[in-house]
């Protein structure tokens, strides 16, 4: 038992008397089990959401980009916004799967397959803005850089727009292969525990193959090491770039330096706000509690404290940046975030991302459950609002008084939001009927250190 | 040469890493190990070469940063140089700074891809491939261990059966 030394201080990362096996069947029973009533109530809530999205994507594609509210002072709006939005949350995913591996934070392991989930489930919503932004969508393949009939023409490689392309689906490519091979053995235990022949099947055609030979572990681990070295720089570099499209231009209130730390601050801090509001209702209709246990709300509770302070200490730096440039376009783009008629946009952002994640500084609160909930979801709104500040409040006034103007979203804006929510819904739902939803055998070679049931035979040991 | 192998079955990771090194000790032959989960030292017990996965990831790596700046020049400097917001394109190193993100990010899309790639080839993992493990137990929580059978099968039995083996049955392998 030596080798599986934790200090007794530390909680324990899995409660309750668990055994190898008892973590297989925790793991399978959601997949072989039968859907309940809530399951389908809120399944078919996504689905209708999904279709009255792509209803909408195919009105806008039929007639245009015109039935959006953009006009010809604020071209970029709720389209750009929720793509920054969706890439954002995405990006929690990553931060728990690869930079939480290299610093050895056992806890992940409970939470990372989700976490992994939702990340690739939103970046697929936040590809699809800039494809329907296109407009002419059968020309989308022009953004990469194919031989065509034209012979020299090339995409443009000095374009933020086309940097985020290539950040944008090697980030999604990546963290699906990442993914999957984390899945391989968690796909290996179903189809070895599957009864019914076409389950069977299937899990087998999941898995590879997988059988556990001491070589295969070996590669695994390395490949897994590898990975997340990997895909730490590049998901810092994904919200860089997304960054870019608005920092490398000559707006004021998008041309600051400031924006490639601050973006990834504030990706971070939306991306574990949308990891605790799915995985406290997974954890209580999937019985995983004890694998996702108050311990873990609690340390994402304490990530989203710390991102959300720095997001703040950006927010009062560009303020106080804008003032001492003496630049007077700078000067107004701000003075009109804060105080101009999209007011009520800035003050939404600055309590639901700057105040709201203070309250965690208190342990009652952040351990509790339902603040959890409600908080999270606070950010979310928050980081909306955000995104929709920079982008919309630095557009309205343009430098001739003339073309001021506001922004409206049509219902077709609003329907293709909703719709990319239902799809993501759609995605996590089907995910958490079929997928093994813990990494079941990371957990188990975590199990002996930190199991309830281990620490505390070996604490006695000691005492 | 017989084919036949012993599979002694374990219920713990700590009695298996020490039936390896017994084993290994007594010159038996350990043909394969199958465990639910990574144990942690078993590879070293078992005496198994350390992985060389992470060299060729970085090569990939390197191959996907030269690929970057030759695709980039190609296209922008040499093919059809143009002025675009006034960045200098009249040699590669003037127009480096724009090209720096995308080289990046080839970089990593070939050493993940392609490292990948070598792993599911190398452990022979693929769609529609056959699992192997001898015993559906195998990923759950039971650890198997299989030993050629060289010389007396008996006295190997009774020999694993001294180091905590739970099930021990003897088979031929292909």
């Amino acid at each position: 038992m030596s080798s599986h030394y934790e200090a007794p201080i530390r909680r324990p990362l899995i409660v309750g008397d668990k055994s190898y096996h008892d973590i297989s069947v925790d793991v399978a029973a959601p997949v072989e089990g039968k859907a309940n009533k809530l399951w389908w109530t809120a399944f078919s809530i996504a689905l209708v959401a999904f279709l009255w999205g792509i209803g909408c994507i195919v009105y806008t594609i039929g007639t245009g980009i015109g039935v959006w509210g953009l006009n010809k002072t604020v071209g970029w709006a709720w389209d750009i916004t929720n793509f920054v939005w969706w890439v954002g949350i995405g990006h929690a995913g990553t931060l728990i799967s690869a930079v939480l591996l290299l610093f050895r934070q056992k806890w992940r392991m409970g939470i990372n397959r989700s976490a992994e989930a939702m990340t690739i489930f939103s970046v697929i919503q936040a590809g699809l803005f800039p494809v329907i932004h296109m407009g002419r969508v059968w020309n989308a393949h022009f953004v990469l850089p194919l031989p065509n009939q034209f012979g020299t023409l090339w995409t443009n490689f000095n374009s933020p727009l086309l940097w985020d392309v290539f950040a944008i689906s090697t980030y999604l490519s990546v963290s699906l292969v990442f993914w999957w091979t984390g899945l391989l053995p968690d796909f290996a235990m179903l189809r070895d525990r599957a009864i019914r022949p076409f389950q069977k099947k299937i899990y087998g055609l999941l898995s590879f193959g997988w059988t556990g030979r001491a070589k295969d572990w070996q590669r695994f681990e390395e490949v897994s090491l590898v990975l997340a070295g990997l895909a730490t720089p590049l998901v810092l570099s994904v919200h860089t770039i997304v960054s870019f499209d608005f920092a490398t231009s000559v707006i004021p209130g998008w041309h600051t330096t400031i924006f490639p730390p601050y973006f990834v601050a504030g990706a971070v801090f939306s991306g574990f706000a949308m990891v605790n509001t799915l995985l406290i209702i997974m954890r209580k209709v999937s019985n995983l509690e004890a694998y996702i246990t108050k311990q873990h709300i609690e340390l994402m509770n304490i990530v989203i404290m710390i991102t959300g302070s720095i997001v703040g200490c950006a927010y009062i730096t560009e303020l106080f940046i804008a003032w001492y440039s003496g630049v007077e376009y700078e000067q107004y783009a701000f003075l009109n975030r804060a105080t101009g008629p999209y007011w009520w946009a800035y003050l939404f952002m600055m309590s639901c991302n700057v105040l709201s994640p203070q309250f965690m500084w208190f342990k009652r609160l952040r351990t509790s459950i339902v603040f959890s909930f409600i908080i999270s979801i606070v950010v979310n709104i928050g980081m909306w609002f955000e995104r929709f500040v920079i982008i919309v409040t630095s557009l309205h006034r343009d430098y001739l008084p003339s073309s001021w103007t506001m922004f409206s979203p049509t219902f077709v804006d609003i329907g293709i939001f909703i719709g990319t929510i239902g799809f993501f819904f759609v995605l996590f739902l089907l995910y958490a009927r079929t997928f093994p939803v813990i990494a079941q055998a990371e957990v188990k070679s975590i199990l002996k250190a930190s199991g309830e049931k281990y620490k505390k035979l070996r604490d006695g040991n000691h005492e | 040469m017989s084919n036949k192998v012993v599979q002694a079955m374990y219920n713990d990771d700590d009695i298996l890493i020490d039936a390896v090194k017994e084993v290994r000790a007594a010159n038996y032959h350990i043909e394969e190990v199958y465990t639910p989960f990574p144990v942690h030292g078993l590879d070293k017990a078992m005496g198994l070469k350390g992985t060389r996965i992470a060299i060729t990831a970085f090569m990939y790596g390197c191959v996907g940063l030269v690929f970057s700046v030759w695709m980039m020049n190609y296209m922008m400097i040499e093919q059809w140089p143009q002025d675009i917001g006034g960045k200098p394109s009249f040699t590669f190193i003037q127009n480096m700074p724009a090209f720096v993100p995308i080289m990046f990010e080839m970089t990593v899309f070939f050493a993940a891809h392609l490292m990948v790639i070598t792993f599911y080839m190398r452990s022979r993992l693929w769609p529609f491939k056959e699992a192997e493990n001898p015993d559906p137990r195998t990923t759950d929580d039971m650890f198997v261990m299989e030993v050629f059978v060289d010389g007396n099968e008996d006295e190997l039995i009774t020999f694993l059966k001294k180091t905590g083996t739970v099930e021990i049955k003897v088979t031929e392998k292909h």
